[in-house]
């Protein structure tokens, strides 16, 4: 039923998720002026690198889809893309509340990361009724392969677009805690960022399986109507 | 590939010429949108960051208009099977749908532009045109690759006038950020070229990226 290994893949998961929050409880320190809000970071930033990774990656499988003609590509890249846009929802909603606690409001325009994130969140919000509004399956994986591969392409440049448009003259506290985070903090961060890795593949297979579970399930019945018929 | 791209262009164009359909359309909708703007920020003349933004905006939106109608005569009298079982590229079709919309949004432009100064905006526009002109065909050059993808992307959707704008909205953002912030520095009161090599590089780079882009996707869309 499952695929090879997913027993090891969640047991894995289930050991990096306790231990990144058991790191983050009691082993990182708070920091000096955000105080114990700024542990959100450790939830925040890796659930947005890996959403941005889900959706770049979304794009690659799309471009697998298109060149080798095989369907179960873009069930991937759709299950990857899906995956990417609920942790979205999680990063914009942590994301204000970080901003709300350290600098008074819940959306700051000046921060670059978190407005391109946005503006990444609206289009992929557009998936859904993309791929579900064309009903030729053949060709509803074509044109979400098409867009997933736009798309995929766009989170760059629109981060390099976005950077350029703010004015530097914000704090910036991804790259300041990226360049010199001490190192207790690093490990922790290292670890909650291969524990969120972990979560999304684990998630990914198992959505995988139950999409391939209820496709055969469809066959069968399909093939038990036509024999009661008969 | 160059010869089919022409011929529908032509087509496109002389379409456009005797039905007067999109580019009438276009820039009445952006007259209408000077009007709201004026009335919805209450004020009678804008300079700066607000006429850049109000500019490009309008733009942006016109050409949503324009999108809108790309592929409507394809669609509504089935000429979209007559050009597909024509023996070309699909590429040649994504180049002629590109350049049609490109010409358009200039056409829209050259009216545009010299309403808004006239309707809405301070500062004289004579003095700083030569150096904005780069910018809007840089722009336009944006607006019709995404514009065309995004075009034909929509077609086969249940409900593409609905799934179009926001399909393009967000993808022109980078367009937007890009116009907006170069034009905004040339339409002060004391026009200076401010940081203008770095928006047009970003407009270039963008325009680079999504020519390629479309390209190289386009023959996977519009085939049945």
């Amino acid at each position: 039923m499952y695929s090879k290994g997913f027993r090891p893949l969640s047991i894995a998961t289930v050991v990096a998720l306790a231990s990144a929050l058991a790191l983050v409880f009691f082993y990182a320190p708070n920091d000096a002026d955000q105080g114990f809000v700024q542990k959100i970071f450790y939830v925040h930033v890796p659930m947005a690198i890996v959403a941005l990774g889900g959706w770049v990656a979304g794009g690659l499988m799309a471009i697998k889809h298109l060149r080798s003609g095989d369907r179960s590509w873009d069930v991937r890249s759709y299950v990857a893309i899906h995956l990417s846009i609920i942790l979205g929802v999680g990063v914009l909603v942590t994301g204000a509340i970080w901003a709300r606690a350290s600098w008074g409001h819940w959306w700051v325009w000046d921060e670059p990361v978190l407005v391109s994130f946005l503006i990444v969140f609206l289009l992929y919000c557009v998936y859904y009724p993309l791929r579900f509004s064309i009903e030729d399956p053949e060709r509803q994986a074509r044109y979400s392969s098409v867009f997933a591969i736009t798309a995929g392409a766009f989170v760059p440049l629109n981060f390099i677009a976005v950077r350029l448009a703010e004015s530097f003259t914000h704090p910036r506290v991804l790259s300041q805690t990226g360049g010199n985070l001490p190192g207790e903090m690093r490990l922790t961060f290292l670890v909650s960022l291969a524990a969120m890795t972990l979560l999304f593949v684990t998630l990914w297979k198992l959505e995988l399986a139950s999409k391939n579970a209820s496709a055969q399930l469809k066959r069968l019945r399909t093939k038990l109507n036509a024999r009661l018929a008969a | 590939m160059i010869r089919a791209a022409r011929a529908i262009l032509v087509k496109d164009l002389r379409l456009e010429l005797r039905t007067k359909e999109s580019v009438p359309a276009m820039t009445l909708f952006t007259v209408t949108v000077y009007v709201l703007f004026h009335f919805g920020l209450d004020r009678d003349t804008l300079e700066g960051s607000l006429a850049s933004g109000v500019l490009w905006v309008t733009l942006l939106l016109a050409a949503v208009v324009g999108v809108a109608r790309l592929f409507a005569a394809e669609r509504e009298q089935g000429g979209i099977d007559g050009l597909l079982l024509a023996p070309v590229d699909r590429t040649a079709l994504f180049v002629a749908k590109a350049a049609a919309l490109f010409l358009f949004l200039c056409a829209v432009e050259i009216v545009a532009l010299p309403a808004f100064a006239l309707l809405l905006l301070g500062p004289d526009l004579l003095e700083p045109l030569p150096r904005l002109l780069p910018i809007l065909l840089l722009a336009n050059a944006g607006l019709a690759a995404v514009g065309a993808l995004v075009a034909a992307l929509a077609t086969a959707t249940r409900a593409p006038e609905l799934i179009m704008p926001l399909l393009l909205l967000p993808l022109l953002v980078p367009v937007l950020i890009g116009a907006a912030e170069a034009s905004e520095p040339l339409l002060r009161d004391d026009p200076v070229a401010d940081r203008l090599g770095r928006w047009l590089g970003l407009l270039t780079l963008y325009d680079v990226v999504f020519v390629l882009l479309s390209v190289a996707v386009f023959d996977y869309l519009l085939e049945d």
